[in-house]
């Protein structure tokens, strides 16, 4: 058996990405242990409530040198700024209660909820660019949304 | 319209609780989210699930304190307002009546955060690997030290 344990994020900040995950989105916090001797800390957290075997978003800081030289690294920066850092696709059972729940703690969405074929979705950005699209799954139906 | 049972009251407080413990909720919050008086909601909540509102959003804090005392390197303080306990002090005393030893023996129990969140290798790889500080591996730079 093979199961999806954890995904990741490249993030500019740890601190100001872990404020937003678990403030601001309400997640969980799953591990966040620095090693001193790599100066590297594993930052991993999850939609609450999660257990131990719940997939976690680990939140990994733009590596420097020597995994990325100054450049490389400056470059990736820039991409996860520029939103091409990749989709994180969370489901919910009410779009829009969620939509208004992460609004009124601060959530600034890309578009409000959205009937599509699929279901209705949303999407936003953490604090460095990333996106994470919000989807509520209903019966496929061509004619509802674009 | 349907007449909606008091326990999908109560549930709405309870989920209240599981979802926002670290905000700093009182059991007049979880109240005002079932839509009951402060007293009518405590002996309700009581009846449906077995404890008051107030040990529920306690335990459900310590629940949380004790994971993360497990798999994070936060001080006890950090940790105390991570999940919403208003003091140190009363978050230690709740700590220790519900798990039998301060937070810190509590952790100390239990094997380091790092074996516990299983750094993935390449990770290590990745990030332990030391930068070359000039290990006079260079011929050129063994011979401008003066090394042949």
């Amino acid at each position: 058996m093979i199961k999806l344990a954890n995904a990741q994020f490249w993030v500019h900040d740890q601190d100001e990405a872990l404020q937003f995950y678990t403030k601001t989105l309400g997640w969980e916090v799953k591990a966040d242990v620095t090693m001193e001797a790599w100066n590297f800390r594993w930052l991993c957290v999850a939609p609450a409530p999660a257990g131990p075997e719940a997939p976690g978003l680990v939140l990994m800081p733009v590596p420097g040198p020597p995994m990325l030289d100054a450049d490389a690294s400056a470059t990736l920066g820039d991409l996860v700024a520029k939103g091409a850092g990749g989709t994180l696709f969370l489901e919910t059972d009410d779009c829009q209660a969620a939509y208004d729940d992460l609004s009124a703690r601060g959530v600034k969405f890309n578009d409000p909820p959205t009937a599509q074929p699929y279901g209705i979705d949303t999407s936003f950005r953490d604090p460095s660019g990333n996106n994470i699209r919000l989807t509520q799954v209903l019966e496929f139906d061509p004619a509802r949304g674009s | 319209m349907a007449r909606v049972p008091l326990a999908r009251h109560l549930l709405r407080a309870k989920d209240l609780a599981d979802a926002r413990y670290a905000d700093p909720l009182t059991v007049p919050d979880l109240a005002a989210a079932a839509g009951l008086s402060p007293a009518h909601f405590s002996r309700e909540f009581k009846r449906a699930f077995g404890e008051s509102p107030h040990q529920y959003l306690l335990t459900r804090r310590l629940e949380r304190a004790a994971a993360l005392l497990r798999t994070t390197d936060w001080s006890v303080a950090d940790i105390c307002f991570a999940v919403g306990a208003g003091s140190v002090g009363s978050f230690t005393a709740s700590f220790g009546r519900i798990f039998g030893s301060t937070p810190q023996a509590y952790r100390a129990k239990f094997p380091p955060a790092e074996w516990q969140v299983h750094i993935p290798r390449c990770v290590a790889q990745a990030y332990a690997r030391p930068q070359n500080r000039t290990f006079r591996e260079d011929p050129a730079e063994r011979a401008s030290l003066g090394f042949s």
